[in-house]
């Protein structure tokens, strides 16, 4: 038989999303067709790649992820400079780890201040995650939205219990929210739908399906967000057509397996580390994700690469 | 191409007698083109139409075994795009190249990784199947020898490159009984590959420069007899290799096209130079529909996370991944350290124990069986309350592990707590953890 480019007829397009403002301000969605599958659509916006940095300095990192930042662990602000300027970040995803009431519970004022002055450093768009807990960050992320006024951040994450709090700041102030559910698609349509009801415009939402790490269930990940393009893309569910963010590097760097030290077995615990980050974010690449939360320089450069390989 | 019910029916007797199970032989066909009988339960089907109804139901991607023994590789056999849609089921086999133009310590050495880089994960061992041996050197005496060793030092699954097929007559003398891959049957030399394959009752790779070419290239293999082939189109960058698989296995499911029906083989180490990036491609052909994937070197740092990748991507999507019931030490505890349970489900051991990990403080998890279903919903569902919790904490010898008798609950099923204290006695102290995991090491740093 012969052959002839088995093509797919897509009938939906991912929203345009805007994150951050001015210059630097970048446009993530817009794809036409599932990842990476140029040959019948679009992808407008190539992934974009976010770097972490934490509020307080980490005491439970590998020195491999240590290393790039051991100079600016103390100082949010430095840290999110060498992010952008040495290693290229596309935004700072902010995590805000310090303020979960189970942990150091360091107030809401307190950590709003931190993250006002590293959106104020950096002219890239900034993520700016709470802890989780979502009485806390329905408090912080109010908090946040107000001081950062018209920036235009990510607020994350979002969740059913405190869409509204966050939702509303967002809405005043002019942010982006990541709608984050636990990975199940229905709940994550579901969060949209709210949101949308509450009066967050469409270009200002994008979602979080909850991110597994490699050999940590990203196989759920992978596969709802596989099912969300589908359908966003082939079913016309309006309440899915929206750009995708995954909070990987977290997953993965606290693992034991990327934690381990050198042995004949694991093989170089640095070099581990990175392709554990490196092929976690290539997976949920081909998933669909269109940022990135990623941490080591090493794993972003060869994450870049296979992009830029995969559209060229 | 798959038939319809009507079409199937045309080629059954007609008699209606009953004898495979249902009372028509129209019902029968149905069932047929719905996969939900056997052709085999109709004893009064002619020949004829046996033939050509098992040629239609024969699997749109054929399956193809490489290898012997203990460890065969099986690829194809899959039915569909994305695995949601209800699960990929045959690995894409991991290969290691090895030339014959290699120093010989190098050989040794790349011998000794693929024997040693064997991983234990949840219950399974994780390892790489295939070598693929390639005759580099020209030398006929030089590749048999080398497969030779290769069959004497390892149970690998072998992939025989050459492109002349006097080497792989020579390879395969030494090497057929363990059912190796001949790569590659081109346009130039396809009569005497496929001259080989059947001699030797081996699987055959086809080669072509694109899927036009391979398509016709295959179908010529095909009509000289050999059935068990395996794709290479030709693509040597990223883009064009993702291409490529996607549209073979969009070509074989969608377009039902029986020349592009095989499983695929995939040369990351043909793509880059850079072993890392390397890897990242090899992750994103085992996401995307690669049969084997030829890796130039294997190293633990890269081997292990790509045998993970390749785990959870054929993982049952429509299966929890369960773990077995039990009592699992996480770093090293002693009879002080704190004791907590959770439920079978694995993402929630996973979660659970990668937190208990990271704390950094030695800890019991007691895993209860809640037929795989996660914390909430099995509490919902009446198998992870008090009574049940507490029997199984019971029973499961917890008390020869510890000193002390104080149990960490989800804090999710708090409400559990009275009838669990119940159920356990006045000795035991119920405490209730946090709702959400990732709260777990700050909770047990402040000591439980
Ligand atoms: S056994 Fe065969 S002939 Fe008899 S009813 Fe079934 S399909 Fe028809």
């Amino acid at each position: 038989m012969a052959f002839a480019i088995p093509k797919t007829t897509y009938t939906g397009k991912i929203k345009e999303v805007v994150l951050g403002k001015g210059p630097k301000a970048i446009t993530v969605g817009g794809e036409t067709s599932y990842p990476f599958h140029l040959f019948e659509g679009e992808m407008p916006h190539p992934p974009r790649i976010a770097i972490e940095v934490y509020d307080t300095p980490p005491d439970d990192w590998s020195e491999a992820s240590l290393e790039p930042y051991r100079d600016v662990l103390r100082d949010p602000v430095a840290w999110a400079k060498k992010a952008a300027e040495v290693y290229g970040a596309d935004l700072i995803a902010l995590q805000l780890v310090s303020t979960d009431p189970n942990g150091l519970n360091i107030p809401s004022d307190q950590a709003t201040e931190t993250a006002k002055k590293v959106a104020a450093a950096v002219d890239i768009p900034v993520i700016v995650n709470g802890s989780g807990s979502p009485e806390k960050d329905a408090e912080l992320l109010r908090k946040v939205a107000e001081a950062c006024d018209g920036m235009n951040l990510v607020i994350s994450p979002v969740v059913v219990d405190n869409y509204k709090q966050i939702g509303a700041g967002a809405i005043a102030y002019k942010h982006t929210v990541a709608a984050n559910s636990p990975i199940d698609i229905n709940l994550a349509k579901q969060l949209n739908i709210l949101l949308g009801n509450l009066g967050v415009p469409d270009g200002q939402i994008i979602v979080d399906p909850t991110t597994g790490g490699l050999g940590y269930g990203i196989e759920y990940t992978y596969s709802v967000m596989e099912r969300d393009r589908m359908a966003a893309l082939t079913q016309q569910d309006e309440r899915l057509q929206f750009p995708i963010i995954c909070n990987l590097a977290k997953e993965i760097w606290k693992t034991k397996e990327a934690k381990a030290e050198d042995s004949p077995l694991m093989g170089n615990a640095a070099k581990r580390g990175v392709l554990m980050e490196a092929i976690t974010a290539q997976l949920l690449l081909l998933a669909g994700a269109d940022v990135l939360i990623m941490r080591h320089p090493e794993a972003i450069r060869l994450v870049r690469e296979m992009i830029t390989d995969l559209m060229a | 191409m798959a038939l319809t019910g009507i079409q199937i029916f045309k080629l059954l007797p007609k008699t209606n007698c009953g004898e495979c199970g249902v009372p028509t032989c129209l019902a029968f066909a149905m069932n047929l083109a719905a996969a939900k009988a056997e052709l085999a339960s109709c004893p009064y089907i002619s020949a004829e139409s046996k033939a050509l109804l098992s040629e239609a139901s024969a699997p749109p991607i054929r399956p193809v075994s490489i290898g012997s023994g203990d460890n065969v590789v099986k690829i194809g056999g899959e039915t569909v795009l994305f695995r949601h849609e209800k699960t990929f089921v045959n690995k894409p086999g991991l290969a290691l190249m090895i030339s014959d133009a290699m120093p010989a310590d190098e050989v040794a050495g790349r011998i000794k990784s693929f024997n040693l880089l064997k991983y234990e994960w949840i219950g399974l061992v994780l390892r790489a199947e295939m070598i693929a041996v390639r005759n580099e050197s020209g030398d006929a005496g030089q590749f048999a020898a080398l497969v030779k060793k290769v069959m004497d030092e390892t149970d690998a699954a072998l992939i025989l490159m050459s492109d002349s097929a006097d080497a792989l007559k020579a390879a395969l003398q030494v090497s057929a009984q363990r059912t190796p891959l001949i790569y590659a049957a081109t346009d130039g030399n396809m009569e005497a590959m496929v001259a080989l394959a059947k001699e030797y009752k081996c699987p055959l790779a086809a080669k072509a420069a694109n899927l036009e070419d391979l398509t016709l290239l295959t179908d010529k293999i095909s009509a000289a007899g050999v059935k068990d082939i395996v794709l290479d189109g030709g693509a040597r960058t990223v883009r064009g290799a993702f291409e490529e698989q996607v549209f073979v296995r969009r070509a074989a499911l969608v377009q039902k096209n029986r020349s592009l029906g095989f499983s695929t083989i995939a040369f990351p180490c043909e793509m880059t130079k850079e072993p890392m990036k390397e890897a990242l491609i090899a992750a994103a052909l085992i996401a995307k529909y690669a049969g084997i994937i030829v890796l130039s070197d294997f190293q633990g740092e890269s081997l292990f996370p790509l045998l993970v990748a390749r785990l959870n991507i054929y993982t049952d999507p429509q299966r929890p991944m369960m773990m077995q019931q039990g009592i699992y030490p996480i770093g090293n505890p002693n009879e002080d350290s704190p004791v907590l349970v959770t439920t079978n489900f694995a993402l929630t051991y996973f979660i659970v124990s990668g937190e208990i990990e990271a704390s950094r403080v030695p800890s019991w998890l007691m895993v209860m069986d809640t037929e795989g279903l996660s914390v909430l919903t099995a509490w919902a569902a009446g198998k992870f309350v008090g009574d049940a919790i507490g029997q199984f904490v019971k029973k499961s010898g917890i008390t020869e592990k510890v000193k002390h008798r104080k149990i960490v609950i989800p804090g999710f099923v708090a409400a559990v707590s009275g009838d669990l204290e119940e159920e356990l006695g006045s000795e035991w102290e119920v405490k209730i953890g946090p709702r959400e995991a990732a709260h777990l090491a700050p909770f047990l740093k402040l000591g439980v």
